[in-house]
């Protein structure tokens, strides 16, 4: 390759802090993990997020035991939290493999940072989304007949049910997301069993690092397998969200029948799942003490996507809205008033403030690169994608085709406990993962520093 | 077991004999018999079971270990008696038991009567145990329909709560027990010639115990006899009396009507022959193509009834201004001397018309007087309708059809103050509950003990039974003969289906242990009345015909035409004033009457008419009474979880807390009350349950009054209503309505603005339903909304009860609902009823989003559910445009209860938990039908299928049928201009289409 094409683009703020080598980045990333020590606020959000997690094994019990009354679902509203739940999380889980194929595929080498445990989001918060179909099926030891496995009567699913092309977009990208996650992973398992004192951990890291040496015919066979299973995540973002929302456009309800709902799922998705790695990266880097891996400029860029994803979602309720009254359908036009109006309206225009309103502040340069005001803005952002999920299967379902049979939905405790129980479930296994494996990608971040730039430059 | 048990043994002292040998040997019989041990033997003729009796035995023990082996014993006898048929001659199929083929039920003419008058019906026995009520065809008062009542009564009969022993102070003893102690009474009341004996009934209208009770009388001719019925129609009675100066039996020729008036009369849903006033009302109503006559009704009403849902012109009027209407009206018509203006407008500035169109129509129209309404409106109703010519051709009189029409509170009071004197000895309560549904200031409950010895004979322990040393357990009229008479008079016959379950006996056993022949059976006692009383040759043959009928022929009472009293009517009371104080209107229940099906679930649980309320009663009043008590709900859309306010309602110095439901179209100035809750000693369903206007109902008026306080008090109430939102969005197209006149101007000006896409509008290709194609067609013109056919569904279905906390969540089970709706000035809105059951859509969007295809699409268009396979996603539910799905959040069925596997249709699958369920047009008469036609090489005839919710519905509003065939009845419907489907503009082609309502106002009047 002719050396004048080499460009060095010299960045206008680096992607992490200056000072690191790297042998310190190795040495921060992987002391949290081969320490000892296990620090104090780990012990507290663990616990905080275990106690969480028996109100959902509670739940669920009870659930499995007497039937899913015991949520607040009735006649007409058959689906409540828990296809909201699962929306919610299988929206998060957009982010880790946007950012890791993505941003991948389009050289955006910040993601390096927070593409590890934006990706071990997915797959918890793909877990949590998981629990819900199960938990909230009429008969869930029956859960197998959505699969089509041969069986002596010839019974199949039916493939004109999104529900079974969830049970296929949902899987796939549950498999494809541990797949990514785990290949990236295996150069950093070598490190750490390289690094490891103990006998018994040095063990494991070794066993899961399948014999990781670190040779060029590795690094090789590695970037391969990575890129090409970028290009198979990379659709699956859209694909999956888009195969979630036809669970509502297919059906006939006013308020969920419409054609835009792929891309506005999709944005709302992305939406969301960066407001919950920022609201995961900002305690951890000051927890960690890792703002010099995780610096600012993440934080901004990551807000400029939520700031960029929100305005597609705004901009997808006003068109909702309008079409609902520019379809001339009686039923759209008075789903679309009765949310604004009805007995949900002040959910809905709670969920307008945070999805609509208070992300615009986003704009505001201080906004994006204050981190206490960034987590209150992420949280805000999750609050609000869960109310529009919410608001779209509930308030739809309360008041749609027949008058006779509107009704609203009262959620009840044990609608409380599983949410907040999966929740639970993913601080415990976010918890366990930072505890566990190294939360930052070593050997990706080490390519970030003006070390690696140099070499990379002499090599070409 | 105690020694002396081992001594007395017969088998122990046969055991000892054995024993002996050589010179132990008895010599002779006296030897043997001086032993002690013997001499105790010969004493106890059932050593064994009769230890625990003996005096000088440790008396607890004994007699605890008897009572749990006697307890245990009945209870096994009641469940083997289960399965056990009548040893007695039941028609037709006693004698041929290989004509029982299982599968395949027998039908068996019966009688239910209600307030003591009859209805006939068929009941459905599987087996040997009665599953479904249905009409009698052959019966005047049914003609093949039936209502909620009846078709919850087959509940009754399994209702696990229902008394199942003879209990003397809750301690349990034999019928022959009490039998001894009956004759023991009467041996002493014998001197006074029964004096000291009063037996208390409801009204009876049975020739068999008329003969009883004369026979009765005759013996102890000082014996009073007294009635009480709660809701009985005792104003009507005054009224005959006060019109003709005799008791008179009134009832009407509807179909000869063109118009009618009802004075707060809910003569189409409630009442002895309101089925049969019902078919025949909405038989002059049925437009068909060019014939667009119809009939014309006013309603007069305080509280919406169906009868004002179907009114072309209903009026509210407080309950006590319809008396100020009616001297109006006959004023009007010239009938009576009466004021011909007021201070209330709405009165005067209708009757002109009314009148005018009723004299228009001499000989065809009918003024029916509200049985709640004073006896002079009901004197003024026989005076217009004479004034009509009405009498003889719409309105007809015979004798009284009850043995002795009387004044039921007099014979209560006469009861209270023979109580008071101590002059009641024996107090035999056959049947109600007095201590319950008396009028308050009695206080019966108290009253009653004065009495010495109180039996009462019921077959569930109530408030009466607590103040009772004896309680009987009754039959239940499944269970045991009997007769009684129709509205009309016709002899009914009830031929019971199954032994008593609980060895109960009826009014008529009761009643004959008092004769001669005391322990004559019921079949014997009804056979042998109607054997004195047949003239014809071959009482044989002619019993068992009239036993397989259900009927005895022409056995109604002759009509007769009295003349009305010149001063029958006296002159008018002054009109009551506007504003001031609440009118207090006390009506019995449409779902539990006054009480007596509390414990009933079926009808606890069914949606009321109109308001949809079920489990509850509540203080119902207007929109504008609930703005200015300050009273609105907050939440309109959710009286079941958001709650409605409560109100302190004060009459006579007696008060009352209760819920607030706000009721479009309730008079205003006046707070309706519903009779017969807040029981406080029923069954599991009944007790407990909404709140009790007993506590405020006197005997001075027994159904309406001013004088009611209202005040809004604290605290929520959580109301099961079943349908929230009623006001009808015109703009949907779901429920459609027009005037007659608009109808013969266009006829399809019903479905003006609504869209209905081509059929060819689809990208898949048409199916071709070759075989059957099952489709149903519901009149809207023809439905009252009296939700028969919600209970009908219920009982053929085995369609489970979910309890007021699950209905007040939304998740009640009736496949079929009735909706009503609104339309115009909530004040005065006109009304509409739809039954709804599934709509078997030919595109069904249920089917296309189930992901295990548990319901599919059958050949012959019904949207078929696969219990079985259902994983329970409630994606379908949520599809269904229609909203008819229901989903069984938990396991609602009864799995557990013994008595209640009884009632289940064994042709219909009992749902589990966690499985979604929906109206199958009763797919398995579908079937049963279609395997005989196949086994006959037939199709199935029109008509041979019958759903349950067609056979049952007093007005033939549904029709079912295949809809390939153009000569089927449901076709022919399909074909009328008025056929709509609902949401039609969806493209779901629903198999089940409504034609639009239509309404026949006087052009005279302003709507």
């Amino acid at each position: 390759m002719p050396e004048e094409q080499v460009v060095d683009t010299p960045e206008s703020q680096r992607v992490i802090a200056p000072g690191y080598t790297f042998g310190s980045v190795t040495d921060q990333i992987s002391t949290v993990v081969l320490t000892k020590h296990t620090p104090l606020f780990w012990f507290a959000t663990f616990a905080a997020g275990f106690v969480l997690l028996q109100g959902l094994l509670l739940s669920a019990l009870l659930l499995f035991w007497k039937g899913v009354g015991v949520w607040g679902i009735r006649m007409p509203v058959m689906w409540g939290w828990a296809i909201t739940n699962f929306v919610w999380w299988i929206g998060i889980g957009h982010a880790g493999t946007l950012i890791s194929a993505i941003l991948l595929l389009l050289n955006q080498s910040w993601r390096n940072s927070i593409n590890r445990f934006a990706e071990a989001m997915t797959l918890f918060a793909v877990m949590c989304a998981g629990m819900f179909p199960l938990l909230h099926m009429g008969r869930p030891w029956l859960f197998y007949w959505m699969f089509p496995y041969p069986n002596p009567m010839n019974v199949e699913p039916n493939f004109r049910s999104p529900l079974v092309w969830d049970v296929f977009a949902v899987s796939t990208y549950f498999t494809v997301s541990l797949l990514f996650w785990f290949v990236g992973l295996i150069p950093d398992l070598g490190t750490l069993r390289d690094r490891a004192q103990h006998l018994i951990t040095k063990y494991i890291y070794g066993m899961l690092s399948m014999g990781w040496r670190g040779s060029i015919r590795h690094w090789s066979v590695y970037e391969t397998c990575s890129l090409l299973l970028a290009g198979v995540a990379t659709p699956l973002v859209l694909s999956v969200h888009t195969v979630v929302s036809f669970d509502f456009t297919i059906a006939i309800v006013p308020g969920w029948h419409s054609t835009f709902f792929p891309p506005y799922f999709v944005a709302g998705a992305i939406y969301s799942g960066f407001a919950m790695v920022l609201a995961l990266a900002i305690p951890l880097r000051s927890f960690y003490h890792m703002e010099g891996l995780i610096t600012d400029r993440h934080l901004e860029n990551s807000a400029k996507l939520m700031l960029a994803t929100g305005l597609i979602v705004a901009y997808a309720y006003i068109m909702e809205t309008f079409m609902a009254w520019y379809s001339g359908s009686v039923y759209e036009q008075q789903a679309f008033w009765n949310r604004m109006t009805g007995p949900y309206s002040a959910q809905y225009w709670f969920l307008i403030t945070c999805n609509v309103v208070a992300p615009n502040l986003l704009w505001i340069r201080k906004f994006r690169t204050t981190p206490v005001l960034l987590f209150i803005s992420s949280i805000i952002v999750l609050i609000g994608m869960w109310l529009e999920r919410f608001m779209i299967i509930v308030s739809s379902l309360a008041q749609d085709y027949t008058q006779s049979a509107w009704g609203l939905f009262h959620a009840t405790r044990w609608d409380f406990a599983t949410f907040f129980g999966t929740i639970g479930f993913f601080v415990v296994m976010f918890f366990l993962f930072v505890r566990a494996l190294p939360m930052i990608s070593i050997f990706e971040v080490r390519t970030l520093l003006p070390q690696a730039k140099v070499r990379e430059e002499v090599r070409s | 077991m105690s020694d002396l048990n081992k001594k007395t043994d017969l088998a122990a002292a046969r055991a000892k004999l054995e024993g002996t040998r050589g010179r132990h040997y008895w010599r002779s019989l006296e030897d043997l018999a001086s032993t002690p041990e013997f001499q105790e033997l010969l004493e106890h003729e059932f050593p064994r079971q009769a230890i625990g009796w003996s005096d000088d035995e440790n008396p607890v023990e004994g007699r605890r270990n008897f009572l749990k082996l006697m307890g245990a014993s009945l209870a096994l006898g009641g469940l083997a008696a289960c399965t056990r048929q009548p040893t007695e001659h039941i028609m037709p199929y006693v004698r041929q038991p290989e004509e029982l083929v299982p599968g395949r039920p027998l039908f068996y003419a019966t009688a239910m009567t209600l307030n003591g008058v009859a209805k006939g019906v068929l009941a459905e026995s599987h087996e040997g145990r009665p599953t479904k009520i249905e009409g009698n065809p052959e019966h005047p008062a049914t003609l093949g329909a039936a209502d909620n009542l009846l078709q919850a009564s087959v509940l009754d009969l399994y209702d696990p709560d229902r008394s199942t022993n003879v209990l003397l102070n809750g301690e349990v003893r034999s019928w022959s027990d009490f039998y001894t102690t009956l004759r023991e009474v009467l041996a002493q009341q014998t001197v006074k010639q029964g004096a000291g004996i009063h037996i208390l009934t409801e009204t009876i209208t049975s020739p068999t115990i008329a003969d009883q009770l004369q026979r009765i009388q005759k013996q102890y001719p000082a014996l009073k006899w007294r009635q009480w019925e709660p809701a009985g129609p005792h104003s009507a009675r005054a009224g005959a009396a006060q019109a003709f100066g005799q008791p008179v039996n009134t009832y009407y020729n509807v179909i000869g009507a063109d118009v009618i008036v009802s004075l707060d009369a809910d003569f189409l849903a409630e009442g002895p022959a309101a089925f049969r006033y019902a078919r025949e009302f909405a038989g002059r109503r049925r437009v068909r193509g060019e014939q667009t006559a119809m009939n014309r009704l006013y309603a007069v009403e305080p509280m919406p009834t169906p009868t004002g849902t179907k009114a072309d012109h209903r009026i509210p009027l407080r309950a006590g201004d319809i008396e100020e209407f009616t001297w109006a009206l006959a004023t009007a018509l010239g009938a009576a001397n009466g004021p011909k203006s007021g201070d209330n407008a709405e009165i005067y500035k209708r009757v002109g018309a009314i009148a005018r169109d009723l004299q228009a129509h001499k000989g065809t129209s009918l003024v029916i007087a509200g049985e709640y309404q004073p006896p002079i409106v009901h004197a003024l109703a026989h005076v217009m309708n004479a004034n009509l010519g009405n009498v003889g051709k719409t309105v007809l009189y015979s004798d009284p059809i009850e043995i002795n029409s009387t004044d039921q509170l007099a014979s209560l009071q006469d009861l209270v103050s023979d109580l008071d004197a101590g002059a009641v000895d024996f107090l035999l309560i056959l049947g109600g509950n007095p201590a319950f549904n008396a009028p308050v200031e009695l206080g019966m409950k108290d009253r009653l003990r004065k009495a010495r010895l109180r039996v009462h004979l019921s077959s569930l322990a109530d408030e009466t039974s607590e103040v009772c040393q004896w309680t009987l357990p009754e039959t239940h009229f499944l269970e045991t003969w009997g007769d009684a008479r129709a509205f009309d008079g016709t002899v009914t016959l009830q031929q019971p289906l199954i032994e008593p379950l609980y060895g109960g006996q009826s009014v008529l056993q009761v009643l004959n242990m008092m004769t001669d022949n005391p322990l004559l059976s019921p079949y014997d006692l009804v056979k042998g009345y109607w054997a004195t009383q047949h003239t014809g040759a071959d009482f044989e043959s002619w019993w068992r015909r009239s036993v397989h009928d259900g009927v005895i022929a022409s056995s109604a009472l002759p009509t007769k035409m009295p003349a009305v009293r010149g001063e029958a009517l006296g002159t008018p009371a002054a009109p009551r004033p506007q504003g001031g104080t609440v009118e207090v209107i006390f009506r019995p229940d449409p779902a539990i009457y006054d009480g007596r099906f509390a414990n009933n679930a079926w009808l606890q649980e069914w949606p009321k008419p109109i308001t949809k309320l079920s489990w509850d009663n509540a203080a119902f009043m207007s929109p504008a009474d609930a703005q200015r008590l300050n009273v609105v709900p907050k939440e309109q859309l959710d009286y079941g979880m958001t709650g409605v306010p409560m109100v302190q309602l004060t009459y006579q110095g007696r008060s009352l807390r209760a819920p607030v439901f706000v009721q479009p179209g309730h008079a205003n100035g006046s707070i309706t009350l519903h009779l017969g809750y807040g029981r406080t000693r029923s069954g599991r369903a009944g007790t407990g349950q909404g709140f009790n206007p007993y506590g405020l109902r006197t005997a001075r008026a027994l159904w309406q009054d001013l004088g009611l306080e209202v005040k809004k008090t604290d605290g929520t109430y959580y109301l099961a209503v079943t349908q929230n939102e009623h006001v009808l969005d015109t703009r949907r197209h779901i429920y459609r309505s027009a005037d007659v006149a608009e109808y013969q101007k266009n006829p399809l000006a019903p479905h003006e603005g609504a869209d209905v896409p081509p059929r060819e509008l689809t990208l898949y290709p048409e199916y071709n339903y070759s075989g059957y194609a099952w489709g149903m067609a519901i009149d809207l013109t023809s439905c009252t909304g009296c939700g028969a056919c919600i209970t009908a569904c219920q009982s053929e279905n085995n369609i489970a009860v979910v309890g007021k906390d699950q209905v007040r969540r939304g998740r009640n089970m009736q496949w079929l609902r009735v909706d009503s709706y609104y339309n115009g000035d909530p004040g005065n809105p006109s009304m509409g009823n739809q039954p709804v059951p599934c709509q078997q859509c030919e595109n069904a969007p249920c089917e296309l989003v189930c992901p295990v295809q548990a319901t599919s699409h059958s050949a012959e268009g019904l949207n078929d559910m696969v219990y079985n396979r259902c994983v329970g996603t409630r994606y379908c539910s949520n599809n269904c445009p229609y909203k008819v799905r229901r989903f069984n959040f938990y396991l609602f069925s009864d799995w557990d209860t013994p008595s209640l596997k009884l009632v289940r249709n064994p042709d219909v699958t009992v749902r589990s938990r966690g499985v979604m369920e929906k109206c199958t047009y009763c797919v398995q008469r579908i079937n049963f039908a279609k395997i005989d036609s196949e086994r006959q090489d037939r199709k199935v005839r029109d008509g041979e299928i019958q759903t349950a919710c067609q056979a049952t519905c007093p007005t033939e509003a549904i029709i079912f049928g295949d809809i390939n065939d153009p000569n089927s009845r449901v076709s022919k419907m399909k074909a009328e201009k008025l056929n709509y489907a609902m949401l039609a503009d969806l493209n779901t082609r629903p198999r089940t289409t409504y034609l639009a309502s239509l309404r026949n106002p006087n052009p005279e009047m302003e709507a």
